[in-house]
């Protein structure tokens, strides 16, 4: 479980902090040879990572979660808005990623220039394993200068940012990974079909320092603390087959 | 030494102050005027408007009184280091080696009763040689201001009442039976007698032999002053006025580590501090911060006034600073365990101190388990530095509970495929959702010992949309359940 978290699965990474793994290799041939069949492994080095998404979407928040070193301390900074528009953070849950309530501490900022301040202090701080942000919108204060200023610190420190951007505009910036991320229709439930499964994400890499960008689909497996990445099947009879496939064989399972 | 306020009325009116007593109101204290008509403490008030019709009577507070006291005690201290409230109305000085600073024992008690009379007071002041004596000639002696040395104490002692010896109401009764009216004439019974009378008396204020003892001086009577903790400070006076803040935060870091080296050598460490600054123009400039637990990192205290000094104007000039402690605990000395455990607590601990300096103590929060089903109960955001406790046994959820609760459910309008079935379709905020996968309902009761009775249930849907967005929706009530009319429906979280 400790392999994939943090900062001690640092050396197992090759340094274009890219892998080719058995499954991508079968889903190559689905997938016309495309440029990003090597799956990045995430969570990588610690870095500034910005995550775009829609402010009705959830999902964006377990994608950051799923590569949060597990057991660490977080501090979860939340701009007004962001705070109003998409709820608070609701720890019990946080017990779904491998997080543990008792580490987090939630810091509410009235704009985006006290965001950025509580970010930067946190980065100060030798105990925390990473720092989550959310901000709506594309505020002045978050211009290229102060993503820098973040993104530098946080290599040097070696703490995971996450820094996620609801209804934001890809604006300069230099964060070492930029997202797009949206929920996809979970994975099927083991017991009932109608009810919603473990999580599925959309990520789309579209800038990324040491990495190809490109589009994938996520998985979070709880049990290894671990984040999959998957090629999608581009072909959409083929992605249809498969889940029918899927149901297929759950049918004879039951 | 005892005092009297003076009644803030015309000085020609009887006031009264009154308690509740068993049968009725009773009269607590009297002015003036009331003690000249014969009014006591103890006595009725009905009986004594009887007596005066056009009594004034007001309410005791004792507590406040009793506040009062005890800031007259410390203020009482410029006279002598060792100060105590004595009862209801008395305070105790220990003048000892002080009263030569004040120009001898004469000098002294007109200077005391004048200033006591500045602050309208009227004060009958003694001093004597014990405590005993000093009381019962304060109170008895029928003078404002009495002065006794060591070889007259008995004289001026012997013509006063028993119960100048601070004995309680039944004792001096029994004294007087016994014909024994004046201190006087109890020092003149054989000791040997009394003794054997009172030897199985313990509480000093029924043993007229001890209390003639502390008053004579042969038994030791001891004044237990209430030490004061003097904040520790560290102060610096500048070579020349600093107008700039680059000055001034250089000089809260040099006054940082002063205060820190004061700290260490007492073993102490800051909970809440005060820069202050003094300008040049005489303006005093002060900025406050708190920690959440005792520290005394130099690089740290001064970093909690980050923010806070650029809202401080220099002017012209600051020429001299103090940071002080206003609050401090006992530190000791740590060791980092091998694993530097200790150092991630305490670093942890800082950054939360540093983010309240600038946030604000409301918001840096941490979530809290409490022991109830409905989930803006079960945990709730308490502010960090407050380390609020957490519930003993906090109710169990079960794990796939929504990452976010919005702070408060947004009412939504739902379709349902089937009556009183799960949802179809929802609309929030302006938008429809199609359910395409949901998973419920998750019934939580009301909490009928919080609630009031017309409180609903709630039925928690799990549910997935088409495009794979999750929320928790909830339906509140039930049709017929006699709590009003359609249920509702709520959207409560957006999950992952």
């Amino acid at each position: 479980m400790d392999a994939h978290s943090g900062k001690s699965s640092l050396s197992l990474v090759p340094k274009d902090n890219c892998a080719v793994s058995g499954a991508v290799q079968a889903n190559r041939s689905a997938n016309d040879g495309a440029a990003d069949s090597a799956s990045p492994i995430l969570p990588g080095a610690p870095r500034l990572v910005e995550l775009f998404a829609d402010f009705r979407d959830g999902g964006t928040v377990g994608f950051a979660l799923s590569q949060v070193p597990a057991g660490g301390s977080v501090l979860w900074v939340q701009e007004r808005m962001a705070a109003l528009e998409t709820g608070r953070p609701f720890g019990r849950a946080f017990e779904r990623f491998g997080g543990d309530p008792e580490q987090l501490v939630l810091a509410c900022s009235r704009n985006a220039a006290d965001l950025l301040w509580a970010m930067e202090e946190g980065l100060r701080c030798s105990s925390l394993s990473a720092i989550i942000g959310e901000v709506y919108g594309d505020p002045r204060a978050l211009d290229f200068t102060a993503t820098k200023r973040l993104a530098m610190r946080a290599e040097r420190q070696g703490v995971h940012i996450f820094l996620i951007r609801f209804q934001g505009s890809a604006t300069l910036s230099a964060a070492r990974q930029r997202w797009n991320i949206r929920s996809l229709p979970s994975a099927p439930h083991p017991y009932d079909d109608r009810a919603p499964g473990t999580p599925r994400w959309h990520a789309e890499l579209f800038r990324g320092r040491g990495m190809r960008p490109g589009i994938w689909e996520a998985s979070y497996d709880r049990a290894a603390h671990r984040l999959d990445l998957v090629p999608p099947l581009r072909h959409p009879e083929v992605d249809q087959e498969d889940g029918q496939g899927d149901i297929g064989a759950r049918a004879a399972n039951s | 030494m005892t005092s009297g306020r003076e009644p803030q009325t015309a000085s020609d009116t009887a006031l009264v102050l009154a308690r509740e007593g068993t049968h009725g109101p009773v009269i607590h204290d009297v002015n003036r005027v009331a003690a000249g008509l014969g009014m006591q403490p103890g006595a009725r008030v009905t009986d004594m408007r009887t007596l005066v019709p056009d009594l004034q009577v007001e309410d005791a507070v004792p507590e406040i009184d009793a506040a009062d006291l005890a800031m007259l005690m410390h203020w009482s201290r410029r006279w002598c280091p060792w100060s105590q409230t004595d009862g209801d109305a008395g305070l105790l000085l220990d003048s000892t080696g002080s009263a030569h600073l004040h120009g001898g024992e004469v000098a002294l008690i007109r200077d005391i009763a004048r200033a006591f009379g500045r602050l309208g007071l009227t004060a009958h002041i003694a001093i004597a040689p014990t405590i005993g004596s000093a009381w019962a000639l304060a109170r008895h002696s029928g003078q404002r201001l009495t002065l006794c040395s060591d070889d007259v104490v008995m004289e001026q002692l012997a013509p006063l009442p028993v119960a100048a010896l601070r004995l309680d109401g039944a004792t001096t009764l029994l004294l007087g039976r016994l014909g024994l009216k004046t201190i006087g004439s109890l020092a003149e019974v054989p000791r040997e007698a009394m003794v054997r009378r009172f030897r199985k008396i313990d509480v000093l204020s029924a043993n007229p032999v001890l209390r003639l003892d502390q008053a004579t001086g042969r038994q030791k009577e001891l004044l237990v002053s209430e030490e004061i903790i003097p904040p520790l400070r560290a102060v610096r006076k500048m070579a020349e006025p600093l107008g700039d803040l680059a000055g001034l935060s250089q000089a809260l870091r040099d006054l940082a580590s002063d205060l820190c080296a004061i700290m260490e050598a007492r073993d102490n460490g800051a909970r809440a501090l005060r820069f202050t600054a003094y300008r040049v123009d005489g303006v005093v400039l002060s900025a406050e911060a708190r920690t959440s637990r005792a520290s005394r990192d130099a690089v740290h205290l001064a970093n909690l006034f980050d923010g806070l000094l650029d809202r401080l104007d220099p002017g012209f000039g600051v020429e001299a600073a103090a940071l002080e402690t206003i609050d401090h605990e006992v530190l000791g000395g740590a060791q980092d365990d091998l694993h530097q455990q200790r150092r991630d607590t305490m670093a942890f601990a800082r950054l939360i101190d540093r983010l309240v300096a600038r946030l604000g103590i409301g918001s840096v929060l941490k979530p809290v388990m409490r022991g109830s089903h409905i989930p803006e109960r079960a945990e709730e955001l308490l502010p960090a530095a407050a380390q609020g406790e957490a519930d003993k046994n906090p109710g169990h959820r079960p794990l796939d509970t929504p990452l976010k609760l919005l702070a408060t459910p947004e009412q939504t309008d739902v379709i349902h495929a089937v009556p009183d079935g799960p949802p179809a379709r929802f609309r929030w905020r302006h938008q429809l959702h199609d359910i395409a996968r949901s998973q419920g309902p998750e019934r939580i009761a009301p909490e009928w010992w919080r609630e009031k009775s017309q409180t609903r249930l709630r039925d928690y849907y799990r549910v997935e949309d088409s495009e794979g967005r999750r929320y928790w929706l909830y339906r509140e009530g039930l049709l017929g359940d006699g709590r009003g009319d359609n249920p509702r429906w709520y959207v409560h979280g957006l999950d992952a």
